[in-house]
């Protein structure tokens, strides 16, 4: 596929705290939304697009969240869109409006995405779903996400000689991170003896190996070329790709929530690193060209997997670039600078978005205590249940 | 007593069970779970296939990774009261496919590593009387004399 020869900006980013509120996720999400208009000095009446990030345990409204944030930042005639890819949720939401100007049908559109949590372990949706795998994978096998976290992270041990000190070292890292970032709900260092006293939830993973639920919201408004220039903002940060693309048959990588592979010979490329390559295809880069990567660290180990898997080092080598300090703040090339989800807790429907927040605010040089030196080029990278890519690639 | 698999179709019962796939007349892709026979079409992109014969899997495979639940799934997961541990191990077959399993009774993560032979076994659920396909390390003979 080519790289598509006009331009679509970042005008504007905004954020709603993540935390534990118990409010409702449409609170959430017009608050970011109006932090991302205020930031982009952009009316809302010049909104022609609103695509909505759907959360799914939250009723109707939820469904409908494209409709939801547009009636409730107060109907303006724009066009509507929500978007669902459990996890990558967020990006698909930005390739759909991204898409819509690229092809001349829009030229400001607001992607947004909220979502109020449950406490604990996610569980299926209720019933008998003898035909479901997300249901059966509970009923039959007792098969919870961290349990996929923690195969992943003892492949890593058995195969490559990490050490749960390493998982550990990448929580007291991302949480050394999150610690001035305003968005961030957990916002206290971490020692290696507080992740390895914490309790096993599924070995190797201990408690504070594996990320939270949370609520919270995050909004990108992307504007086209056209009115980037109208309104001054010529040299905005650059949505140089985004990456959604499916897994290749045969899929022989374990996937959540499956209970087996396909079967084959694989390709050359598993899903995961299919996602990263496509970023850089379209965008005509490399991983020798990114400066700061916020990846999906769902687990701490998770966090070492995307880092081969996006090509900044080779497989079995990430454990050396983090006892290196290369992917500190500082480091070489640094890897989750606004904390990752260990200093947010996952809030679905707007976590993709909240990687393209922070990198827009590192593009700009805007992060702060967490600013990442010089920063031309981001890349974010996630996986949404049932085959869902997701990597969003940045250039300033 | 005439235990109930805890999903019929899955797998055999006796001495040596077997999970039972399902092959693909026309292009010989094997699938398990064995749902693409109702489900009516083949997921292999260069096969348009509509019809599936039960094929049994190999009983013996290599453990792909491995892990344990040591807090309680919530439901549907049937816990026993209270709450057991168990351990979980994903293998992978010489059909060239990985599949999910608890690890049979008595045995826990420090029984296994990546690329350690298992071979299936038919056990009773935690918490129900119906039966569960499992993953049972294989001992060698010499080194269970060591044990």
């Amino acid at each position: 596929m080519s790289t598509p020869t006009s331009q679509v900006r970042i005008a504007g980013v905004g954020m709603h705290p993540w935390g534990k509120w118990g409010r409702p996720f449409v609170q959430y999400g017009v608050h970011a939304a109006r932090e991302a208009l205020k930031d982009a000095g952009i009316p809302w009446t010049d909104v022609d697009l609103v695509v909505g990030g759907e959360t799914v345990r939250n009723g109707y409204a939820g469904y409908v969240a494209g409709s939801t944030f547009a009636q409730a930042l107060g109907w303006n005639g724009a066009r509507i869109a929500t978007s669902y890819a459990a996890c990558a949720t967020g990006a698909q939401a930005l390739d759909t409006a991204r898409a819509r100007i690229l092809a001349g049908m829009s030229d400001v559109a607001l992607v947004v995405g909220a979502d109020t949590t449950p406490k604990g372990f996610l569980a299926p949706n209720a019933g008998e779903r003898w035909e479901d795998p997300d249901w059966l994978r509970f009923r039959l096998l007792g098969m919870t996400n961290p349990a996929y976290f923690a195969m992943y992270a003892r492949r890593r041990m058995d195969l490559y000689g990490a050490t749960s000190e390493d998982f550990a070292q990448v929580k007291v890292k991302n949480a050394r991170h999150g610690l001035s970032n305003p968005y961030a709900r957990y916002r206290k260092e971490v020692a290696v003896q507080d992740v390895l006293g914490s309790a096993v939830v599924s070995d190797p993973l201990h408690l504070l190996d594996i990320c939270a639920t949370s609520d919270g919201a995050a909004a990108v408004i992307l504007v086209s070329e056209d009115y980037a220039q109208r309104i001054g903002l010529s040299d905005a940060v650059r949505v140089a790709a985004v990456s959604t693309v499916t897994p290749t048959f045969p899929n022989t990588v374990l996937d959540m929530p499956m209970l087996s592979t396909d079967a084959g010979t694989p390709g050359d490329r598993t899903f995961k690193q299919s996602i990263g390559a496509a970023a850089y295809d379209e965008a005509g880069v490399g991983p020798e060209d990114v400066d700061v990567a916020e990846v999906y660290d769902l687990s701490t180990a998770l966090e070492l997997d995307w880092m081969e898997d996006l090509g900044l080092c080779k497989e079995g080598e990430a454990e050396s670039l983090l006892r290196a300090g290369d992917t500190t703040i500082g480091g070489r090339i640094p890897v989750n600078p606004s904390g990752g989800l260990a200093c947010f807790g996952e809030a679905v429907p707007a976590q993709a978005l909240a990687q393209v927040c922070e990198l827009t605010w590192q593009l700009r040089g805007e992060a702060g205590e967490r600013q990442v030196e010089g920063a031309r080029v981001g890349i974010t990278a996630n996986q949404g249940l049932f085959g869902h890519g997701s990597s969003v690639l940045l250039t300033r | 007593m005439t235990a109930t698999p805890a999903i019929e179709g899955w797998f055999t019962l006796g001495d040596q069970p077997t999970l039972l796939g399902e092959r693909c007349t026309s292009c010989a892709t094997t699938y398990f779970p064995p749902t693409a026979a109702a489900a009516g079409f083949c997921r292999n992109p260069a096969c348009e296939g509509e019809d599936f014969e039960s094929v049994p899997l190999s009983r013996r495979g290599t453990v792909w990774s491995y892990t344990d639940a040591q807090y309680q799934p919530p439901p549907p997961y049937q816990a026993p009261e209270p709450f057991v541990p168990f351990a979980l191990a994903a293998v992978e077959l010489p059909e060239g496919m990985v599949v999910l399993g608890q690890v049979a009774q008595g045995y826990g993560t420090t029984d296994l590593r990546v690329g350690a032979e298992v071979e299936l076994v038919v056990e009773t659920e935690h918490a129900t009387d119906q039966l569960i396909w499992r993953w049972k390390p294989v001992v060698e003979l010499g080194e269970e004399a060591d044990q």
